[in-house]
């Protein structure tokens, strides 16, 4: 009998932890398909990719050329399944299989230095979608061992809590009871039959856990049905990170078994740009099935609202407020125009970044860097982009629709010396709701 | 063997050899990419407006987006110097119109001398430049292999013979003499060399960009996902 998926996934991470450089050239060949090896096959060696990537902006160094962090997959694609593979092989001409050490070597470029962020993808005359490409590539690297240390932990500690950072349901219902002491309202926890299921990031639950409260008193004013569930509430997904759909599917099953447990219609996608990515784009294909429900991106959800009426504001921000989009909502995600518009209803002065929306750059932080401790110096440095882009805008105060970007931000500005607060779009929302009528 | 010799061959079973490899490799190429299959993707599409994606995607990417890039600007520009510098030659030139309609069929107007001259030119000047960046700058070198050196070779090898070839200096005014056939035959198998190299190397981006943008633009509107 086949052992249970969460076994399988536990199985796959300690397989990895021995280097394996012929098992990562398998998994690297084995990703890809039609669409990739296109992709793949197209590449004129331009090198117009590392314009637009902050790790080679900052540092200037060739290696963090996006397309080159394929390289091993590239190479063991050609080697083992593009087209005149064979005759290559046979004729000595075909790329020498990459070495452990040099896969080793590759782990800074395929983890610490991409955030999956997607403005390289922007820039290749080719199409190439080279982020897209590195989250396969990842696969490769995780399964034989050259993921870095820290995501491992990270994914082992997912799977065993049901959280990236170890958070568990009494951590989250002790910040349920405090966001209800503060709001005065009801978080509803495991209602059955309720239209939307929130799920939150662990970053949300320790760092802002204000965001609860404010998603009680918005969807109380909004007439929302809603629930929390005591299992399953982890939004983000470290297996998506890591690049391991083992992992991955077991904590998105999580998500899909409280959703079908509580029979919601839609679950929401909280304030985190992987999160959605893996929960809107990823999950079905890692489930291997199509979702009961549908989801819904929480800054979506709110333009909802607003926009039928059933959400004021009153009042707004008077400081000047620039906004900082996520790359995986906004430029791979496709909201873009709803936290403008929510932006706009909060604030008498709100700014755009030079090249903001798609071609914003990343915080630094996104696609699991933020949780790779090697990283942080590379990561403060790359920040350089978004700084330019931030100071720019002589905002007095930086939102944001992303609980890690919130946090990879403040500790880049604390880095930088900067004296920017860094606010969640949400909760700016929540702050100018118009007051609730007293009832006659 | 005499010039005369070699031009028939390189008119004949050459020009023949050479073309069946180009059509069979280029085929042989996507088919076997083609071959590796695309998993259904289960996700919820945002927008099902594929083909316009795929549309958007190959006929957006030709504009470089003005927020991304800074030294680039001028690798760029050079880009589509040589690239409508080719076309030019390729496309416009009388004598290249003349080989595509014996082997088409298909003929239109051609380009005035002087243009395709001045296109020769600037496409000369544009491929050296390339190939300057490519040693010259860290990252195009890092990327570079055999690949990208030979193929930049095959690519100015038929425009070398072809400027060679119609070099002939005769009165004005007078009807040009007919081409000496050993530089025409040199000419023909250079271009004949490259026929038989693009399949295999990265000259294919010639008809593998359409796939390549046209998956990734599909792939992006379906999420709504900037293009
Ligand atoms: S921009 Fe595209 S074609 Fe150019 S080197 Fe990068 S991936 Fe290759
Ligand atoms: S996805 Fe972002 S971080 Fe990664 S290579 Fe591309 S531009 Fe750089």
């Amino acid at each position: 009998m086949e052992p249970p998926p969460s076994e399988r996934a536990r199985a796959a991470l300690d397989s990895a932890r021995a280097p394996d450089a012929r098992k990562a050239a398998q998994v690297f060949v084995a990703q890809v398909g039609r669409d990739a090896a296109f992709q793949l096959e197209a590449c004129v060696h331009c090198g117009l990719c590392a314009e637009a990537c902050h790790f080679h902006l900052v540092t200037g160094d060739p290696r963090y050329t996006p397309v080159y962090k394929l390289w091993p997959m590239i190479k063991a694609y050609q080697r083992e399944r593009a087209p005149f593979a064979s005759l290559k092989r046979l004729l000595g001409v075909a790329p020498p299989e990459s070495t452990a050490q040099a896969l080793a070597d590759w782990s800074e470029l395929l983890y610490d230095s991409c955030n999956l962020c997607g403005r390289c993808t922007l820039a290749c005359p080719m199409g190439i979608d080279i982020a897209g490409l590195v989250r396969q590539a990842r696969e490769g690297m995780s399964a034989a061992g050259f993921a870095p240390p820290d995501l491992y932990e990270a994914a082992g500690r997912a799977l065993e809590t049901g959280s990236a950072m170890g958070v568990r349901w009494p951590a989250l219902k002790r910040q349920i009871e405090l966001q209800e002491k503060d709001t005065g309202l009801k978080v509803p926890v495991d209602v059955e039959g309720a239209d939307y299921l929130v799920v939150l990031s662990s970053m949300e639950i320790i760092g802002f856990a204000e965001i609860i409260g404010a998603l009680a008193r918005i969807f109380h004013r909004a007439g929302v049905s809603w629930t929390l569930p005591s299992a399953g509430f982890e939004a983000t997904n470290v297996g998506v990170q890591i690049g391991s759909r083992e992992v991955a599917a077991v904590l998105l099953s999580r998500i899909v078994d409280a959703a079908e447990r509580l029979k919601v219609k839609y679950v929401i996608s909280p304030e985190c740009g992987h999160a959605y990515s893996a929960l809107r784009w990823e999950g079905p294909n890692l489930i291997g099935r199509p979702y009961s429900f549908k989801v819904v991106q929480i800054v979506e959800l709110l333009d909802q609202l607003v926009r039928e009426g059933r959400l004021r504001t009153r009042g707004k921000d008077a400081r000047r407020l620039t906004f900082h989009d996520p790359c995986q909502i906004v430029r791979r995600g496709g909201v873009s125009q709803a936290p403008r518009r929510l932006m706009d209803g909060v604030s008498g002065r709100f700014v755009e970044m030079p090249a903001s929306g798609a071609a914003s750059f990343c915080c630094g932080g996104g696609g699991g860097v933020s949780a790779i401790h090697r990283a942080e110096k590379l990561r403060f440095a790359a920040f350089e982009c978004k700084k330019r882009q931030v100071d720019a805008t002589g905002a007095e105060a930086l939102v944001t629709s992303c609980s890690n970007c919130r946090n990879v931000l403040e500790e880049a500005i604390e880095q930088y010396g900067m004296t920017l607060p860094v606010l969640g779009l949400t909760e700016l929302v929540a702050q100018y709701l118009e007051p609730e009528r007293p009832r006659p | 063997m005499t010039p005369t010799d070699l031009l028939e061959l390189a008119r004949g079973p050459a020009l023949w050899a050479s073309l069946a490899v180009l059509v069979l490799g280029s085929l042989w190429r996507v088919a076997a990419i083609w071959r590796l299959g695309a998993a259904p993707d289960l996700s919820e599409p945002r927008s099902t407006r594929l083909l316009a994606g795929a549309m958007r995607g190959i006929f957006g990417r030709m504009i470089p987006r003005k927020e991304i890039g800074r030294s680039g600007r001028l690798g760029a520009l050079n880009g589509y110097l040589y690239h409508v510098g080719l076309a030019v030659i390729v496309f416009g030139y009388l004598p290249h119109i003349g080989f595509i309609e014996r082997l088409a069929g298909l003929a239109w107007p051609p380009l005035p001398g002087p243009v395709v001259y001045f296109a020769v030119g600037l496409t000369f000047v544009a491929l050296f430049i390339a190939l300057m960046e490519r040693l010259a700058d860290p990252v195009r070198r890092l990327l570079s292999g055999f690949d990208d050196y030979f193929s930049w070779f095959v690519v100015i090898l038929p425009c070398a013979t072809g400027m060679i070839a119609i070099n002939v200096s005769y009165p004005a005014g007078a009807a040009p003499p007919p081409l000496d056939p050993l530089p025409l035959a040199i000419h023909l198998l250079s271009a004949e060399l490259l026929f038989v190299w693009l399949p295999f190397g990265k000259l294919a981006h010639a008809f593998l960009v359409l796939a390549s943008r046209g998956v990734t633009g599909a792939a992006l509107e379906r999420k709504g996902a900037a293009l």
